[in-house]
């Protein structure tokens, strides 16, 4: 009998050696006549562990980690395949702190499973949803969404289950289900997990909402500097399709959806779903002033879902559990669980999925451990290059949109980057108004020529110290006009950074008080 | 308006038969054509202008537009580097600048004899596992400036 190993595909394993890893595993077993059967799982999310080898012995997977190839002979003399210790062994890892003390909803399988195994999916309540919903009247699933309480998981918090309402109450001969696949924030790989590790739950949770809204077609719109993801989920799709589980009979039940799988190429505002549909339709990636509003005049101006990729990958798990078992988490509004990502400056960078309410102290202390450098943490960026940076006295604030919104930051996608005592605040903030002139869609005149005005200002701050005060009240000056006068997020939020680099780190603008006393 | 070669003609006819009953395919065009030949040939635009029934100056809006897409051929060795701010936070803007001294130019840039470009990428979702880059394609995460000094001096001798 062939003994069961698992090496990831995830491209964060891939990016440091799981396919060398995995290829020395085949060799070195082969050279000692041990028969192995290999698969290649998604990653756990324990990211300072990969390549994370786990090697099933008596129905539990022991894990050994990080392996470089060079490490393989050694683990296999070693007893590997018995699940014999090693100064790399991790034990049993689904007893890991890290694991255990999640709440795995819609990580459920990720990392567990081969990613593009359908009867790996549907072994762990693969399309349990999916089968549900085909049982129920379409209002009655966006009822169940409207229940759990989800709301949209891309930084908005936009409930989805009045999304789908208004599409559903919408008559049209074609209606559309997209997903914003485009995870261009930086600190956040969640969508990017769940496409390589766990692609039929979006593609299930986007067959529930087309049967739900009465949409026949579907588009993912992936970001092009994730090819792994791409080629994952268009394999899935196709594999899907073949199945039964897409097409003209779903299931036998008479119900279509079809899914495309479309390549971005490399604007960062396309991620703002407006730009992303003009994107899906061939032109520049500009913004779309609303309204009309997407859910009625969406893709080709016909009625549309847009739902990032977390939001449609809950819905499974409300369909198959019920929208009680997916509220019973969280706090306040915030339903559920969201799926943070521990990233930057961080000893013990990964994804946890956690319910709404945890602290971000909590989630860097604990989960992280600190930081990387072991030098002491200074700044918290949350949500994203739009996302606030918080200083060490505001991270026990709940991660709830409500909470985090009060303090003048926001939650985004979920991504929390850490930065240690070496940051200089008033560079992050110089860069935050770089991002923006580079990524503008140049459609509103606050985001396009306020980000590059935005940029000087800070240079001239950095480089005459003594006219710190002047420049700083005209930075300000000018994030209003942004805030209030911009589009979109993309120059509407390019502020947040800024202004919370200004307020919570004056020194780094040469400015002794808090600025804000001032103004 | 450049001319095709026989060569891009026939990538750019091989893309717009691929997507011919796609709605909205531009993008899924532009992206065949550059993938077969590594970039869009300039004389690509009335073809496509006419293909799609919008204007020449809406093909080249959206060529311009997307960061992706290129009109010129690429350099040998294509070397891009995170810039994003969770790679900030480990190290990027130290692993750039040997980078520009390994390979010879600046970032957003390539050599004189096209054998290096260096590109900014604004995250490649790798961002517990920071700096990292894309080389050639492969995906590199936790590189100190020696291993990616390494990797450039293993291409060079490629």
């Amino acid at each position: 009998m062939s003994i069961t190993v698992y090496v990831p595909r995830d491209s964060a394993a891939l990016a440091v050696g799981a396919d060398e890893v995995a290829a020395a595993l085949q060799e070195q077993a082969a050279k000692r006549g041990a028969k192995i059967s290999l698969v290649r799982n998604g990653s756990r999310g324990l990211l300072w562990l990969e390549p994370m080898v786990e090697v099933v012995v008596n129905g539990k997977r022991l894990a050994y980690g990080p392996v470089a190839p060079e490490d393989v002979a050694g683990l296999l003399d070693a007893g590997l395949l018995e699940g014999k210790t090693h100064r790399l062994a991790l034990g049993d890892i689904a007893e890991h702190p890290y694991l255990k003390n999640q709440e795995r909803l819609t990580f459920a399988r990720v990392g567990i499973t081969d990613p593009l195994s359908l009867e790996d999916y549907q072994a762990h309540e693969g399309f349990a949803g999916l089968r549900a919903a085909l049982k129920l009247a379409p209002a009655d699933i966006v009822q169940q969404v409207l229940d759990s309480g989800l709301r949209g998981r891309g930084g908005a918090g936009f409930p989805a289950g009045i999304k789908w309402k208004t599409v559903l109450g919408a008559q049209a001969a074609q209606k559309y289900i997209v997903v914003n696949a485009d995870e261009g924030d930086s600190g956040t790989f969640a969508d990017r997990m769940v496409m390589e590790g766990d692609p039929y739950m979006l593609i299930e949770g986007m067959a529930i909402a087309g049967i739900a809204v009465g949409a026949t077609r579907g588009y993912v719109y992936i970001r092009s500097e994730y090819p792994d993801a791409v080629e994952v989920m268009e394999a899935a799709v196709e594999r899907a399709t073949a199945a039964g589980f897409l097409g003209d009979n779903i299931l036998g039940s008479g119900k279509a959806f079809r899914i495309i799988v479309r390549k971005a190429a490399g604007s960062y505002v396309c991620g703002e779903e407006t730009a992303l549909l003009e994107s899906l339709e061939g032109k520049r990636g500009i913004v779309r002033a609303k309204p009309p509003l997407p859910a009625l005049a969406g893709l080709f101006g016909q009625p549309t879902v847009i739902n990032n990729v977390l939001t449609l990958a809950a819905v499974p798990f409300i369909l198959a559990r019920g929208p009680k078992a997916y509220a019973d988490f969280g706090m306040g509004r915030s339903r559920g669980t969201l799926p943070f990502q521990l990233a930057g400056n961080i000893r013990h960078g990964g994804l946890v999925e956690k319910a709404f309410g945890v602290t971000a102290r909590e989630l860097i202390e604990t989960f992280g451990g600190g930081t990387e450098s072991g030098r002491p943490a200074r700044a918290v960026q949350i949500g994203g290059p739009l996302g606030a940076y918080l200083p060490d006295s505001l991270l026990d604030l709940p991660m709830d949109y409500e909470a985090l919104a009060a303090k003048g930051a926001v939650l985004g996608h979920g991504g929390l980057v850490v930065f240690d005592d070496t940051v200089d605040m008033a560079e992050q903030a110089r860069y935050a108004m770089e991002f923006c002139a580079i990524e503008s869609c140049g459609k509103c005149t606050p985001c396009r020529i306020g980000s590059t005005r935005g940029a000087e200002v800070i240079q001239r701050l950095q480089a005459k110290p003594a006219e710190a005060p002047v420049q700083a009240k005209l930075l300000r000056d000018l994030c209003d006009t942004m805030l209030n006068g911009s589009l979109c997020a993309m120059g509407g939020m390019t502020p947040y950074p800024v202004l919370s680099a200004l307020d919570h780190f004056p020194e780094d603008f040469h400015l002794a008080a808090p600025a804000h006393q001032a103004a | 308006m450049t001319a095709m070669t026989t060569r891009e003609a026939q990538a750019v006819d091989a893309a717009l038969d691929r997507f011919r009953d796609e709605q909205g395919a531009l993008l899924p065009v532009l992206h065949a054509v550059q993938d077969n030949l590594g970039y869009i040939p300039k004389g690509a635009t009335p073809a496509l202008a006419s293909a799609f029934n919008i204007s020449r100056a809406e093909v080249h809006g959206v060529i311009t537009y997307y960061h992706h897409f290129r009109q010129t051929e690429p350099a040998q060795h294509k070397l891009a580097i995170c810039q994003a701010e969770a790679c900030q936070a480990r190290g990027c803007r130290s692993l750039t600048a040997t980078a520009e001294a390994a390979v010879g130019c600046r970032l957003g840039e390539h050599t004189d004899d096209n054998r290096w470009e260096l590109e900014p990428v604004y995250c490649l979702g790798l961002c517990a596992s920071g700096p990292s880059v894309e080389l050639d394609g492969k995906l590199y995460a936790r590189i100190t400036p020696e291993r990616l000094e390494a990797l450039i001096r293993k291409k060079e001798l490629s």
